[in-house]
């Protein structure tokens, strides 16, 4: 099974050095992005390559470079950003792969940035992600000193350069236009689309953001060709994907697997099944802010289509594995604390509404529920939907306290007949 | 276009509109809170949910958010579909949460947004049982209160504060459902629009801070519509007063002028008209330590009419702040040839000037214009300070170019967000040629200072630069060549060019070339440039039309002894001209009356004293400086024997037999009106009510009409008649028929705050129905073209033995008479300083605070000093109308500083 993104990591942790990443075949597609491919070129193999956007959203990456203005009349500068802030719970994908290999990043962010045309990019990190820091900026400084950063990259005559941004630390600064609020050095709250970040983006200039799985898989496509890429896969959507499961398995962790893989053997083969003593209830597949998934569902193959038809999203690919010995509705609680938190407070249905979800889940856990309380938190997902929000944060943050209503209905009616959570000692 | 709303059909115009504001213009009760028709659309609040349909037999539909939703012909949506009312409930049921519903308690209760759209929305009952969070709030200063607990973060506040006023110091601050908006730390709103929040605000987080100190609801006050007596634009407002009391100044919206704002003198310098140092009765005075003397009314005036039937010769002074009709009537009480303007000389040169200049081939610019301009020019004056809405208005013309730039690359005009995120900081061509900075510099291409006199030279060399025939400006430097070049192609290269000047600089070279560069523009444009000549006080333009002669040759004649008996109209000459010169010339007299409202060293000196009617207690016009002739309409009776000072003017003439001074009713005066340009149109100022229809000033819930006074006397006596206009002075009263702009308050049915205006205007944003009230009478090419001036020579500028040249600085809190006197602008009036400009600071030592003795023509004065580093080297600039400081003997005055004024 080939693992193109990970495959060349150390498992000691060491990052995969300049010269090492040169000698297994690094910025040979960089250089063909620069020296022998039209831009334009690039990004149809990229679309049809049918790689999908790894940081959530699913969005054919070619076709979203493809809305950026080229021409010479088209708005200068452009950038191509790329978003390292993952905030998402339960997600660590991103900062494996810079730890581990920081100048895949850097090349498939040469090869975005030739596709589109832009000048500058930044990476946007996630404050807590030091090491990544550290990695990323030596990597950058090898990069530069080799020539594939700065002006007239390689002699292509195509100048760019890369800077790395720290988040403050926002989950709302991963949201794309948030993140572009906050590093312009604003509040970190998003912007309505249209316009997109294509047309105006950072700054106002034509923008394109990248997830760092999205971008560190250009290299490999623009070498391999899109059939190969398709190849790798066992379902529709093309490429491998970093799967990872958090919870009461045997061995919680991060695997590069092709997409499609069912969750069963994700969660069997890879993470070892449940620990002994705790049985499976339910996961989220994609992080924090995507549905519950259960029993039924664990024959799935993990591809963006067949989640989103179960009633799910895949997200970002990393999945929380709910047990029977976890409380369900303490730990959407715990998810709502967070996203009530993170809201940026921007729209009134998010700012308001999550904190109520928060606090009538924590009235659940405390004991001191009310009967109408389970149809006011239904109401919530309800009005906190897509269009009836500013952005994706409320929506997200409704899609596991909607799922867990379904599928735990019984566990929340129990914390309100019996006036405690069942959970917990008495 | 066509659209459906709940199966009804409208024709609207689409143009580029958000289906919020054309379901606002149809009549729709839609809720909004982020909205504002001066801020357009962000989409933050969620409120104006409605279902948007994708034909007419789509039965499903999907919520969208009216205000970020543009109209689109044929489009199918839908109010009152349940699933939208239902959210709309929740989202008020969401931002009720944290609000702390003390309605009883809150200033805003009774004209609150959030009451009106609650209670539009049918939520009613409270299901959240969690403790509500709450906040901590902020010192603002003496203008605004800070109640954050009731804040519904809907935005509006650091929108209006930092877009459209270019404030820096309030602003959004933590997140979730805890974000604030305020200061980093306690301490006064720095912008001179604070007051604005009020109004901005849908709730009671920012509320008038003067109002709170004598409260009333609004349904209390009686309101009349208003014109602000505080600067030259004549901003409409609407005062409201209790008891005698004036307790408020709001907004009053006028779609050619003020539009939705106002600035802080503007709202809060009404104090004067509750002033102890008002004269509330006839008086004799007898010197600063007596008390003067009562007199009964008719003998007052029977005294007066005695000092003027005589033989010796009699004259009057005319006023500046004074309404058209007051000075008209001592102009015919005295004599056209006898009547003199009492403000110094070359202001009122500037606003004599700036009548003919007007009058010339150019437009004036209103401030609408202003708003909408694409290019700026400001020649000399200090506009934050002078004329603040101008200041506000040309904020917006500056974005005018990158914003239709944004709405090009096809974001809608509504989108305000996205339309800043395209403009960023760039702003379109503003250039800034004042004698110091301001605020304003921060948006100007280019920012330059120099003295009043090099500034019209360079503004003539504009005005040569867009045209030959305009003679040329020698001596100029490359550097300045090039700059005058800069302007003058940025001038040509718009559609709406504007050149704003005026008279503050006390300079009137300097007008003269922002006139000369308009008319210049005009040959070269299809449309000519609009042109804004600032003048000093709200009828400075009214005086100067009256043909009032200049003040110095009256006090020559004065010391001569050759003036009887002269009758002073609400001026304070000690302001206008040196305390030896106004004594010498006082001495001369045999009998002085002074008629004015407010005490002060003029009336301390005269034999009669009479109280008059402040603005707010009687009806009167003003012009302003754009040449609009403005009615603003008594707002109560004023106490006691208290008058509109005609109405003592026709009292004497009465007294002395004169046919010709009968007037009884406001509008009689204006008969004497008859050399003015589109005199008879002077009679049409105000809205017409219908001959039947009587428009009352308190609200139909004013309240506790017959307790007021029950404990001296339980009989309720009719409210007294108003001569001047279809007004009564109390509930009484109906309308149905008349213009909006008639109407003192909006109110309609379920809309209860300031937000109503939505209800009273032509469509949202656009003009009041029934038309906007007030006449421009100096119109273009009444007049010709007013010939030219000889270029001033500055060469007398670099001459630096004679000392610093002394600059003005007009101060907004403080250089204004009226205004000076309210105690929330004395709160905000800065200390006087000495400002030096860096280099000359330097080089003597003097640092930020150091007291500084100085002397200008020998007299001496200590001031601590300020460092400004915008001011041209070898200038200084002085506060204008600062306490304890005497203008200048003559100007261009020199300064020398040091003791014994042997320095320079």
């Amino acid at each position: 099974m080939e693992r193109p993104l990970t495959g060349r990591m150390h498992d000691d942790g060491r990052p995969v050095g300049f010269d090492e990443y040169r000698r297994a075949g690094g910025y040979e597609a960089a250089r063909r992005a620069l020296t022998e491919m039209e831009p334009s070129a690039v990004t149809e193999l990229v679309q049809e390559a049918g790689l999908k956007g790894r940081g959530g959203a699913g969005f054919n990456t070619g076709l979203k470079w493809s809305f950026v203005p080229t021409g010479d009349d088209a708005p200068r500068p452009r950038y191509l950003v790329c978003n390292a802030d993952e905030m998402e719970p339960g997600t660590f994908k991103d900062r494996l792969l810079i730890e581990g290999d920081p100048h895949q990043l850097i090349e498939g962010m040469i090869v975005a940035a030739r596709a589109i045309g832009a000048e500058v990019g930044y990476v946007f990190l996630r404050w807590a992600y030091r090491k990544c820091e550290r990695r990323l900026r030596e990597a950058l400084a090898e990069a530069r000193e080799a020539g594939w950063l700065g002006e007239d990259l390689q002699g292509s005559g195509f100048d760019l350069d890369i800077h790395v941004h720290v988040s403050a630390g926002r989950y709302m600064s991963g949201e794309e236009t948030g993140l572009l609020n906050a590093l312009e050095g604003g509040r970190a709250v998003p912007r309505s689309k249209p316009p997109y970040p294509q047309q105006s983006g950072l700054w106002g200039k034509p923008t394109v953001v990248n997830n760092v799985e999205t971008l560190c898989n250009v290299p490999h496509i623009v070498r391999n060709g899109a059939e190969w890429y398709q190849g790798l896969s066992r379902a529709e959507s093309g490429g491998t994907k970093l799967f990872g499961a958090s919870g009461r398995v045997r061995r919680p962790g991060l695997w590069e697997l092709p997409l499609g893989t069912p969750i069963r053997e994700v969660l069997e083969e890879h993470a070892g099944g449940m620990r002994e003593g705790y049985r499976f209830r339910g996961l989220l597949p994609g992080g924090g802010s995507t549905d519950f998934l259960v029993d039924e569902h664990l024959d799935l193959p993990l591809d963006f289509g067949p989640v989103q038809e179960a009633g799910s999203r895949l997200g970002t690919g990393t999945m929380i594995v709910l047990d029977d010995r976890t409380c369900p509705v303490g730990m959407v609680h715990n998810l709502e604390t967070f996203f009530a938190q993170e809201s940026c407070g921007w729209c009134t249905p998010c700012r308001e509404g999550l904190a109520w979800v928060r606090d009538l889940l924590g009235a659940l856990e405390e004991g001191h529920g009310h009967a109408d309380d389970l149809e006011l938190l239904s109401t919530h997902c309800d009005f906190l939907g897509p269009g009836n929000t500013f952005c994706a944060l409320a929506p997200g943050a409704a899609e596991p306290l909607k799922s867990a209503l379904q599928y735990f209905g019984d566990d929340f009616r129990r914390h309100v007949d019996e006036q405690r959570c069942p959970w917990k000692e008495a | 276009m066509r659209i459906h709303v709940d199966g009804r059909v409208h024709e609207v115009e689409g143009d580029g509109r958000n289906l919020l504001e054309v379901c606002l213009s149809l009549g729709y009760d839609l809720p909004y809170f982020c909205w504002h028709p001066a801020m357009d659309s962000v989409g933050a609040c969620r409120q104006c949910a409605v279902k948007q349909f994708r034909d007419e037999d789509d039965t499903q539909g999907r919520i969208v958010m009216a205000c970020m939703t543009g109209v689109e012909d044929d489009m199918y949506v839908s109010i009152d579909d349940d699933e939208a009312r239902r959210f709309r409930a929740h989202v008020v049921e969401w931002l009720m949460v944290n609000h702390p519903h003390d309605c009883p308690v809150c200033d805003e209760g009774g004209e609150c947004h959030l009451q009106d759209m609650t209670v539009m929305t049918g939520h009613s009952v409270r299901r959240h049982r969690f403790a509500k969070r709450t906040y901590a709030n902020q010192d603002l200063g003496p203008l605004i209160r800070h109640e954050m607990n009731r804040c519904i973060q809907c935005y509006r506040c650091v929108r209006f504060y930092q877009d459209l006023a270019g404030g820096t110091d309030l602003q959004a601050l933590a997140a979730h459902d805890h974000v604030y908006f305020g200061r980093h730390d306690d301490g006064t709103l720095e912008s001179v629009f604070s007051g604005n929040l009020v109004e901005v605000c849908p709730t009671g987080v920012f509320t008038d801070k003067p109002l709170a100190s004598h409260y009333t609801r609004k349904w209390d006050l009686r309101t009349a519509p208003s014109v602000c007596p505080h600067c030259s634009l004549g901003c409409n407002v609407t005062p409201g007063e209790r008891h005698g009391e004036l307790r408020r100044i709001r907004n009053r919206y006028h779609h050619d002028v003020n539009g939705y704002f106002l600035c802080d003198r503007g709202r809060y310098g009404y104090g004067f008209v509750d002033s102890d140092r008002r004269v509330r009765e006839a008086l004799a005075p007898r010197g600063e330590d007596t008390p003067a003397q009562r007199l009964d009314p008719a003998d007052a005036v029977r005294r007066v009419a005695g000092f003027l039937d005589g033989d010796r010769p009699v004259a009057g002074i005319g006023s500046a702040r004074a309404s058209l009709e007051s000075n008209l009537a001592l102009r015919r009480l005295v004599g056209g040839e006898r009547f003199h303007a009492g403000t110094e000389d070359v202001l009122h040169a500037c606003a004599r000037r700036a009548v003919e200049l007007l009058r010339g081939p150019v437009r004036a610019a209103s401030l609408a214009d202003q708003r909408e301009a694409d290019a700026v020019l400001v020649l000399g004056e200090d506009l934050v300070n002078t004329a603040p809405l101008s200041a506000l208005s040309l904020r917006r013309a500056a974005e005018r170019r990158p914003r239709e730039e944004a709405i090009a690359s096809g974001i809608p005009v509504w989108h305000d967000a996205a339309l800043r995120e395209q403009m960023q900081d760039r702003h379109g061509p503003f250039h800034q040629l004042t004698p110091f900075g301001n605020e304003l510099d921060a948006i100007a291409t280019t920012a330059r200072h120099a003295p009043p006199l090099q500034l019209a030279r360079l503004g003539f060399a504009v005005a040569h630069a867009l045209d030959d025939d305009e003679p040329a400006v020698d001596g100029l430097t490359d550097d300045e060549r090039s700059l005058v070049g800069t302007i003058a192609d940025d001038l040509v290269a718009a559609e709406n060019p504007v050149v704003v000047s005026g008279a503050s600089c006390a300079e009137p070279a300097v007008q003269e070339a922002a006139a000369r560069i308009a008319y210049a523009l005009g040959r070269r444009h299809e449309r000519p440039a609009g042109l804004s000549l600032v003048q000093p006080e709200a009828d400075s333009v009214g005086l100067a039309l009256t043909g009032a002669k200049p003040l110095a040759a009256l006090l020559d004649s004065m010391e001569a002894g050759e003036v009887g008996t002269l009758i002073v109209l609400e001026s304070d000459l000690g302001r206008h001209v040196p305390a030896d010169r106004l004594r010498r010339a006082l001495e001369g007299l045999d009998h002085l009356v002074v008629v004015d409202h407010t005490a002060h060293g003029t009336g301390l000196r005269a034999d009669v004293v009479l109280p008059a009617a402040t603005w707010a207690e009687s009806t009167g016009t003003f012009v302003s400086s754009e040449g609009r002739a403005q009615r603003f309409v008594q707002v109560f009776p004023p106490a006691g024997t208290t008058r509109a000072s005609w109405r003592w003017f026709a009292d004497v003439g009465r007294g002395l037999g004169r046919g010709d001074l009968d007037f009884t009713a406001v509008d009689d005066v204006l008969e004497a009106a008859g050399d003015l340009p589109h005199a008879e149109e002077l009679h049409d100022l105000g809205a017409p009510v219908p001959a039947d229809e009587r428009v009352p000033r308190a609200l139909h819930r004013y309240s506790g009409r017959t307790a007021l006074a029950a404990d001296r006397d339980v009989r309720e006596f009719p409210p007294p008649a108003d001569p001047d206009a279809p007004r009564s002075f109390s509930m009484e009263g109906f309308a149905p028929d008349a213009p909006a702009a008639a109407t003192p308050e909006v109110w309609s049915p379920g809309w209860n705050s300031v937000q109503a205006l939505n209800r009273f205007q032509e469509e949202v944003g656009g003009p009041l129905r029934g038309g906007e009230t007030g006449r421009r009478i100096l119109r273009p090419d009444d007049g010709g073209t007013p010939d030219p001036i000889r270029i001033p020579d500055a060469s007398n500028d670099e001459d630096s033995t004679a000392g610093l040249i002394v600059l003005r600085r007009w101060r907004l809190f403080g250089s204004e008479e009226l205004s000076a006197g309210s105690a929330p602008i004395e709160d905000r009036a800065d200390v006087p300083t000495l400002d030096l400009a860096s280099s000359d600071a330097e080089r003597r030592g003097i640092e930020e605070g150091t007291e500084v003795e100085f002397g200008i023509d020998g007299a001496r004065s200590t001031l601590r000093a300020r460092i400004d580093p915008t001011l041209p080297t070898g200038t200084v600039a002085l506060p204008v109308h600062a306490p304890d400081l005497p203008p200048p003997a003559a100007w261009p005055a020199r300064l020398r500083i040091g003791p014994g004024g042997e320095g320079s």
